[in-house]
């Protein structure tokens, strides 16, 4: 029980050893008034034979529905290697590492990792992860703020177009330093943030500004333009990226106002959707902002022998020593994840990778033709988009997902609680992992459903 | 037992300032700051013209165990910066009082010096803190 | 265990190599991609083989000193057996495949996991609610003085922003109160190893928004006068915040909230054996008494009849928010779920009782072995701190020269020079899920480097031996950053 190997005689000898009669003695120091009873809240023990019974009743309730959503969590074939690999007992059950000499599995694989995430972004420097994508756009705020000295304002510019969730979780977290968020109106026609936007802030004392790419309708951002406004004017830059789009997109490092910080989540690379988490989030900066940067980060270096060797470094910005100056109280990473990650990337290599991305955008494609030419469908934006497109009905929007989710059938994610502007919105998605008889499927299905129900 | 030279003054937090023959302040950090802190492997320096006041950060020193903001001693403006600290940092372990300085301030009033702290009350500083 | 250096992957890279069977097939069709936002060059990512990637990585977990090869007995980190029924029965292919915004339809599954995870929580805690989304034990924290500050700025309490914390805490916990918008004010530790009553009594007042606290404490030792420290806080107007990274040394023995405790984090990979992964991912439940419930961080939970659905702001407008782009690290918790419905309430009492009984029986051997143990006259909790200050006086041989020698007798260390209190101090955690025998052999290695510190100290100070790397320069790692591969370095 418990996973607890001992034997009554273990227990025996350990108590004549320790010099007590029962092990409720040793817990003499704890006042009587505080001792629980019973946790009857509690269920009795199970075998792992009953559990697994459990988890299987329990996981073939949610099923394997054909699922179009999007919005910051992309289905992608994982290669079975990638957790075959992840789950291997010496990285899954290592600790965090600080012995170096007991850890150059994980650090190397840390340094291997921050050397991808560095290059996909276009960036100097990356460091070994972060919560997730919203978490390490909050950090990227705090960051920007600790590296733009002269400004005092503590007033970041972030469109719209942003995840709604990142910008929830960045005021969450932020706002307890004190930090505002001012939000971009997003063009209604084309889905892209316009310079008009940025305009109103001519002469403000800004701290950043953030630019989500693609953004969060899939929508390409004219990130040029954007960002050589804000650096022109000595603001850091902020991107948010997906990285899968990045085998086909110009990286962050390389718009024309290049950017001083690069966030994004790295779930599409090998981590599977599972309910939200655990993800990770990367982050990548330019090097003369390394040392603002939260979170571990690996560094090669040589050992007593001058063979090369991987050690975290730069420990002196973080919580364990910094204490109440530190850049973040974060202590984690996501270290798994990021191991299943740089798996992910050697496997797909550069034109894995771009074959990736190719398929969603010209699934997506396929899928915003297809859904079109439906009656009551129509498509919201005109800017060009990478793999996820808004579309517009002619009815709300909920009770269409219920009759789709009825046939099992997950036909996006709905707008209108978030862009209510937008009227009957739906956010949808297509990656590789999608067949043309599979859009087929979904457009069929919508076709019905819309014409089950009158127009609302 | 540190290092901790008669002509200079002193600071609680471990700075210490010598006064120049040009009317300028010379900063840096003290031996036994030095010594707690391990081989130095970064320094920011401040950049000229800045306006600090009494106790401001002005720098901070980072070694692999910690990172210490170094706080003036008194009001001014920096005049000048050790940049040699930029590629090596080591130097305030070596020579904390002399190559080893950070930087040096035009003080907006030269009498505060004297209300720092003198090398014996540093000296029984450290003994209170039980070096 | 081979230690043979292993090249970086991109020193195995071909031009033209790859995976293939993994990639989709090409499309023909354009890219709709306007040609000033298209990437110019391919980024730097190897072209291999899948048995190069496959080798490569299995060859650096070899490197590696893990829990399933290893005792490995870091305190405050909990190194328990992460079960594998855990990791197989999350892993099964529809909760993997679960999009985190899928309708409630085809979310009871999962949602029942997770319902019962919280109430299996409250339950160990005596917490009244419960919220599983903070993603580490960090974010756990920032969750609870966030909620202590949301609860004193309701009730029009803006001048709380004092957090008290031990001067021997945790480094998360100042950093997360600075991170909060709050002043840290640390108190000192008694000799005995509990909190100093005065000091504390001193230290609150009307700014006083909280003190967090972890009990048993990062001494090893058990905050014995717990009642005393809750009675002046909060008679001060002030929040008592728990930190569970010691929870193992009570768990079914002690609840939180019977101490007095109003927030609590858990965290799920130290307690609850999920695993550590090589540096996370964690999960930093965090749990509540009445008065705080409004301001959980969201989603949570919620259960309607028969039928679980999502909280949110909606449900919960005086929330301090979401703290992640979903619902928190969704897989870890269904892993502690798993791990806490196999211990039933029977085991959790167990975990306790027996990681007590591990840590004493390992303080009796090496105390009657000569080490010094830091707190001679206490109990020990689920771990204990030994000092190596005269060891290291007499010897010169030091707290990280024993920590590194361990590793050539095939244990991982002990966390080393924390708390930062005790000089020269191993922290020794061995968990409820090691054997006497492993103990031990433990103890042995021990007794035979205190030997060799006396006869051949320079072979101590000079460990490891064994390893694929030894004693890595950590200044030159700071001062010449190398901190990514690039294509045309030696390497």
């Amino acid at each position: 029980m418990a996973f607890i190997p001992h034997t009554p005689e273990d227990v025996a000898e350990m108590l004549a050893a320790i010099g007590v009669t029962s092990i409720e003695q040793l817990f003499d120091e704890i006042p009587a008034s505080v001792r629980a009873g019973e946790l009857s809240g509690v269920p009795e023990a199970m075998s792992e034979m009953e559990i697994g019974k459990l988890m299987m009743q329990r996981a073939g309730a949610d099923g394997l529905p054909l699922s179009f959503i999007g919005a910051g969590a992309y289905e992608h074939h994982i290669p079975a290697a990638v957790w075959a690999i992840a789950t291997r007992g010496e990285f899954y059950s290592a600790y965090t590492p600080y012995q170096a000499e007991a850890s150059q599995g994980t650090l190397q694989t840390i340094y291997e990792f921050q050397t991808m995430i560095a290059s996909l972004t276009g960036m100097a420097v990356a460091n070994a992860s972060l919560y997730d994508g919203a978490s390490a756009f909050a950090e990227a705020l705090l960051m920007a703020v600790r590296i733009h000295r002269k400004s005092s304002s503590l007033k970041i510019l972030v469109p719209r177009a942003v995840h709604p969730h990142y910008r929830d979780a960045a005021r969450a977290i932020t706002s307890q330093q004190g930090l505002k968020l001012e939000e971009l109106a997003y063009d209604p026609q084309s889905g892209r943030t316009p310079l008009e936007a940025l305009q109103a802030h001519e002469g403000a004392d800004i701290s950043a500004l953030a630019i989500q790419q693609p953004n969060f309708f899939g929508v390409l951002e004219d990130a040029d333009a954007l960002s050589d406004w804000a650096r022109s004017r000595g603001m850091p830059v902020i991107a948010i990226v997906n990285p899968t789009s990045l085998a086909l997109l110009r990286p962050p490092g390389e718009w024309r106002g290049a950017a001083d910080i690069v966030v994004g989540e790295g779930q599409p690379l090998g981590v599977p959707l599972s309910s939200g988490g655990p993800y990770f989030g990367f982050m990548a900066s330019r090097m003369e902002h390394v040392r603002q940067m939260p979170g571990r980060i690996v560094g090669r270096t040589l050992d007593v022998a001058n063979e090369p060797g991987f050690t975290l470094t730069l420990q002196a910005r973080e919580q364990h020593i910094r204490r109440g100056r530190a850049t973040s109280n974060i202590c984690t990473n996501q270290g798994l994840m990021v191991t299943a990650a740089t798996v992910y990337l050697s496997l797909m290599g550069p034109r894995g990778l771009e074959r990736v991305a190719a398929a969603c955008h010209a699934r997506t494609r396929e899928l915003h033709g297809a859904l079109c030419r439906i009656e009551g469908v129509r498509a919201a934006f005109t800017g060009p988009y990478f793999h996820e497109c808004v579309l517009q009905l002619d009815r709300p929007v909920a009770p269409v997902l219920d009759a789709l989710a009825a046939r099992d059938i997950l036909g996006g994610f709905d707008l209108t609680p978030y862009y209510p502007e937008l009227g009957h919105a739906l956010l949808a998605c297509a990656t590789e992992t999608k067949t043309s008889a599979d859009i087929r499927t979904l457009a069929s299905a919508l076709r019905d459903a819309l014409q089950a129900q009158h127009a609302a | 037992m540190s290092d901790t030279p008669a002509d200079l003054r002193y600071t609680k937090t471990h700075e210490w300032v010598r006064v120049l023959p040009d009317g300028l302040v010379e900063i840096g950090i003290t031996d036994h700051a030095q010594h707690a802190l391990g081989d130095l492997v970064f320094v920011e320096v401040p950049e000229m013209g800045r306006k600090v006041g009494a106790r401001d950060p002005l720098a901070v020193v980072e070694s692999v165990k910690a990172a210490s903001d170094v706080y003036s001693p008194l009001a001014g403006t920096v005049a000048a910066a050790n940049s040699a600290l930029a590629s090596e940092p080591e130097r305030i372990n070596h020579e904390p009082y002399g190559g080893g300085w950070i930087a040096r301030l035009r003080p907006d009033d030269a009498g505060t010096v004297a209300s720092l702290l003198t090398a014996s009350d540093y000296g029984k500083l450290l003994e209170a803190e039980g070096e | 265990m081979p230690a043979r250096a292993e090249k970086l992957i991109f020193e195995y890279s071909r031009p033209g190599r790859g995976a293939t069977d993994q990639w989709p097939r090409e499309f023909g069709a354009p890219l709709d991609i306007p040609a000033e936002l298209a990437r110019r060059a391919p980024p730097l990512l190897p072209e291999v083989s899948e048995l190069e990637v496959v080798r490569h990585f299995t060859r650096l977990s070899q490197l590696n000193f893990s829990i399933d090869t290893h005792f490995y007995p870091l305190g405050s980190c909990t190194m328990k057996y992460n079960p594998k029924a855990c990791n197989a029965f999350a892993m099964l292919p529809p909760l993997l495949a679960r999009h985190p915004l899928a309708p409630l339809s085809h979310s009871q599954g999962v949602l029942a996991c997770l319902h019962e995870l919280q109430e299996m929580l409250k339950a160990v805690t005596g917490m009244q609610a419960v919220s599983l989304t903070p993603m580490a034990g960090a974010q756990g924290e920032f969750a609870g003085v966030a909620m202590i500050r949301a609860y004193h700025r309701s009730r029009g309490d803006l001048a709380r922003k004092e957090i008290i914390v031990p001067e021997a805490a945790h480094g998360t916990n100042p950093a997360t109160a600075t991170m909060c918008g709050c002043i840290v004010k640390e108190i000192p530790v008694g000799a005995d190893g509990d909190v100093d009553l005065a000091a504390l009594e001193a230290a609150v007042g009307p700014a006083t928004a909280g003190i967090m606290l972890t009990n048993p404490s990062t001494l090893g030792v058990f905050e014995r006068r717990i009642l005393e420290v809750a009675e002046v806080v909060h008679a001060a107007g002030g929040l008592l915040y728990y930190d569970g990274a010691n929870l193992n040394a009570i768990l079914g023995k002690v609840r939180p909230a019977d101490m007095g405790f109003d927030v609590i984090h858990m965290n799920l990979h130290k307690t609850f054996s999920t695993p550590h992964g090589g540096g996370g991912p964690g999960a930093g439940a965090v749990g509540v008494s009445k008065r705080l419930e409004p301001f959980l961080p969201v989603p949570i939970v919620g259960k309607e009849g028969e039928r679980y659905r999502w909280l949110t702001e909606r449900d919960r407008p005086q929330s301090i928010g979401r703290l992640s782009g979903f619902m928190g690290n969704a897989g870890v918790l269904l892993r502690a779920y798993i791990y806490m419905r196999m211990l039933g309430r029977e085991g959790m009492r167990q975990v306790a009782e027996h990681a007590t009984l591990n840590a004493n029986y390992l303080l009796a051997r090496l105390a009657r072995a000569g080490f010094e143990p830091a707190y001679p006259a206490r109990r020990a909790s689920h771990e204990l701190i030994v000092t190596l200050k005269r060891m290291a006086r007499e010897l010169e041989v030091t707290a990280m020269d024993f920590a590194k020698r361990l590793l050539d007798y095939g244990f991982h260390a002990p966390t080393t020079y924390f708390p930062l209190l005790v000089p020269e101090c191993l922290l020794i955690e061995p968990t409820e899920t090691e054997s006497k025998q492993a103990l031990d052999a433990f103890v042995d290695a021990m007794i035979a480097i205190g030997s060799e510190a006396r006869a051949d100290p320079e072979r101590v100070r000079s460990a490891p031996h064994s390893t694929v790397v030894r004693r890595l320069d950590d200044v030159r790692a700071a001062k010449q950053l190398d901190l990514g591969w690039k294509q045309g370095a030696a390497s």
